[in-house]
């Protein structure tokens, strides 16, 4: 038996300059990643930028056409799945159809050679609250009872990474709540290195410490749910992560730690932490809540006009068109400040110089934008 | 019973179209039951009332009248015993051999094929365009004494001079084999296909290597097709008689050989009823005890 022995904190996982092809397509390029042990980690993009290829190389479902994957010291880019170390969740759960839960969490412990599995699989099957369930056939379970017993049965191996492919993709939208915060508490709980692939970017924000946003078979940016949020390098991540404002314009003047930047006769200024590039072609970007319905701010556009509003409960959205061809997205908080515009009023625009950030100005500046939600 | 659960709910919906929609059912299931009617329940009556009939002292050949005669049970029985048994065994064997051909047959167009998967299906059943006469008959040709089977098999050292394949057991057992192979690869396919491939891959996952995944996963959810598959090879295999006329030999007659002879050649209906009977019988309770055993009952 080649895992009889299971040892935990082996190390982080590594992906070294790993790609994968198929034919002419290229699914994943030259992609380079460290997951850290023990960490929540969240693999985020649209359909097709090959997270989910990215996740069947480390569980040695797909080989790599080239790069190395190692876990710790050992390199397992062309070990067989049943030999690492590794187990998935995976996206239809696919649990055995013929086995009840309990041999459906047991497979795995029995394939290792373990005779008395009894207790862990009850410790796993209470971990993830089902034990009442044990001797049920897979069919005769719901979706969200499902999707448990998938975890558990991966889990129950201690796993060195476990590897979770777009796991609640299936379930509604409140039940996906729920098992997010389940999901969460269960990594906390046995301390394995967890990879969740998804495209929904809340479910990313919620769950993982670190982010990986994926595009093109590419990581476009990784750090935790702020930094992407409040400081994204791509206007891809900036539009695939939340809404976002972005505003051509050039740079004239670095200095003192801020960039000036002029667009249409209006000068913003940004943090020079916040400027992602060297060019002077820029987007300036600055996201809705940040925006006030004010004209005294360092950064402030006049003489706009309200064209859309909606009432969201928490919030007021309201589309803002500039006095030229640009549209911004303002969300005005349901507090006591509270503006309350028509269709048509006229209002000015303002922001503070720490929430803008500026992106190159040669890329697309809508990549990523009407992507977040496939299916 | 399934259609009269309809009929009854049928009745609490209101509407004009009710008088139809109840009638609708029988007139679905009429074409079925007239045909099942006329052609098996009463010829399985008057089957078996001829089986108990007597042929009176000195009347003419094919007269029979009704005596109730259960002996006639016990005679045929043994005057056939060894090809009754014989059929059973040789109909298990190419059941065996049919398996083994079928399986990795349909797992791999199941598997395997990619886009050639509809036109190896098509050439599963290809065979049933000519007639099974004829294909048993050109089993004659391959498997002659002067045949590319024999031939090759001759090459090897230390086989005989005489060996031979036509008109010996194996002959009959290749024939039966080959003959139902497409009833036992549909239903092996139907069932393999029916697998996700995903659950294939969360075995590799949890440490099942190929052969273990096959003996875990893959043969139990494959069990529904190879359980219609075994019994629609091993049942019609049981009662043929064509392939052990044609490719076996006096030695080799299987009980269906002897019901047609008793049937045509020597005219003695209440016999080959008797026999038709019993075969039925044992046919019937080997598939109870087999469909038992299995459990297939409670797969999905």
């Amino acid at each position: 038996m080649a895992n009889s022995k299971v040892s935990q904190d082996t190390g982080d996982l590594k992906l070294d300059r790993v790609s994968k092809h198929y034919g002419d397509f290229c699914a994943v390029d030259d992609l380079s990643l460290v997951v850290p042990d023990g960490s929540f980690f969240a693999l985020l993009g649209p359909s097709g930028c090959g997270k989910t290829t990215t996740l069947r190389m480390v569980a040695g479902l797909e080989e790599p056409s080239a790069g190395t994957i190692s876990i710790g010291d050992t390199d397992i880019t062309t070990q067989k799945s049943y030999r690492r170390n590794v187990n998935t969740v995976f996206q239809n759960y696919a649990l055995f159809p013929h086995l009840t839960i309990f041999e459906n969490i047991a497979f795995g412990l029995r394939r290792r050679g373990l005779k008395d599995v009894k207790t862990e699989v009850e410790n796993a099957l209470n971990l993830v609250e089902m034990g009442h369930l044990a001797q049920r056939k897979p069919n005769q379970l719901s979706g969200g009872q499902q999707q448990r017993i998938a975890v558990a049965r991966a889990i129950v191996n201690r796993p060195e990474v476990l590897l979770l492919d777009e796991p609640l993709g299936a379930l509604d939208l409140k039940l996906r709540r729920q098992m997010q915060i389940e999901l969460k508490r269960i990594q906390t709980e046995v301390g394995i290195t967890f990879i969740h692939v998804t495209h929904d970017q809340e479910e990313a924000m919620t769950m993982a410490d670190t982010i990986a946003v994926m595009n093109q078979g590419k990581i476009e940016q990784m750090g935790s749910a702020t930094e992407l949020y409040e400081a994204p390098k791509t206007a891809f991540v900036a539009n695939f992560l939340g809404q976002c404002n972005l505003i051509k314009g050039k740079v004239t003047n670095r200095a003192n730690g801020k960039a000036v930047v002029s667009a249409k006769g209006h000068t913003f200024e940004v943090p020079l932490s916040r400027v992602a590039t060297d060019n002077d072609s820029v987007f300036v970007g600055v996201r809705p809540e940040k925006l006030r319905l004010d004209d005294n701010g360092i950064n402030s556009i006049k003489d706009c006009v309200v064209i859309d509003r909606s009432f969201v409960g928490t919030s007021t959205q309201y589309l803002v068109k500039a006095p030229w061809d640009l549209d911004l997205v303002v969300f005005e908080q349901n507090d006591e400040g509270l503006h309350d515009l028509r269709v048509g009023d006229k209002v000015s625009l303002e922001w503070d110089a720490e929430h803008t950030f500026a992106l190159d100005g040669a890329q697309d500046i809508n990549a990523g934008s009407d992507l977040d939600d496939e299916e | 019973m399934a259609f009269l659960h309809g009929l009854s709910k049928s009745h609490t919906d209101s509407g004009s179209g009710l008088k139809r929609r109840s009638l609708t059912p029988y007139i679905l299931l009429a074409p079925g039951l007239i045909w099942l009617i006329t052609f098996f329940i009463i010829p399985i009556f008057s089957l078996a009332s001829t089986s108990t009939m007597v042929r009176p002292e000195g009347s003419q050949i094919g007269t029979y009248v009704q005596e109730l005669r259960f002996a006639n049970y016990i005679d045929a029985f043994l005057v056939s015993k060894e090809q009754y048994l014989r059929s059973f065994v040789y109909a298990g064997l190419a059941t065996i051999l049919a398996l083994a051909i079928a399986y990795p047959l349909a797992y791999a167009i199941a598997f395997k094929s990619g886009k050639y998967r509809n036109i190896l299906l098509v050439l599963v059943i290809a065979p049933f365009f000519t007639s099974f006469l004829l294909r048993t008959v050109a089993w004659t040709q391959i498997l002659a004494d002067s045949g590319p089977v024999v031939s090759a098999i001759k090459v090897i050292p230390f086989i005989d001079e005489t060996f031979r394949i036509n008109n010996t057991p194996a002959a009959v057992v290749i024939g039966l084999a080959y003959n139902f192979l497409p009833f036992m690869t549909l239903p092996l396919y139907a069932s393999l296909e029916r697998i996700d491939p995903r659950t294939l891959e969360a075995s590799g996952d949890l440490y099942a290597n190929g052969l273990t995944t096959f003996r875990k996963v893959t043969l139990p959810l494959s069990m529904p097709g190879l359980v219609a598959g075994t019994l629609l090879t091993f049942i019609p295999a049981a009662g043929d008689y064509v392939n052990a006329a044609i490719l076996g030999n006096p030695n080799t007659k299987m009980i269906g050989n002897v019901i047609e002879s008793r049937f045509f050649a020597v005219v003695d209906y209440p016999t080959a009823a008797a026999l038709s009977f019993t075969l039925m019988a044992t046919i019937l309770i080997l598939v109870t005890l087999y469909i038992r055993k299995s459990g297939t009952d409670e797969l999905v």
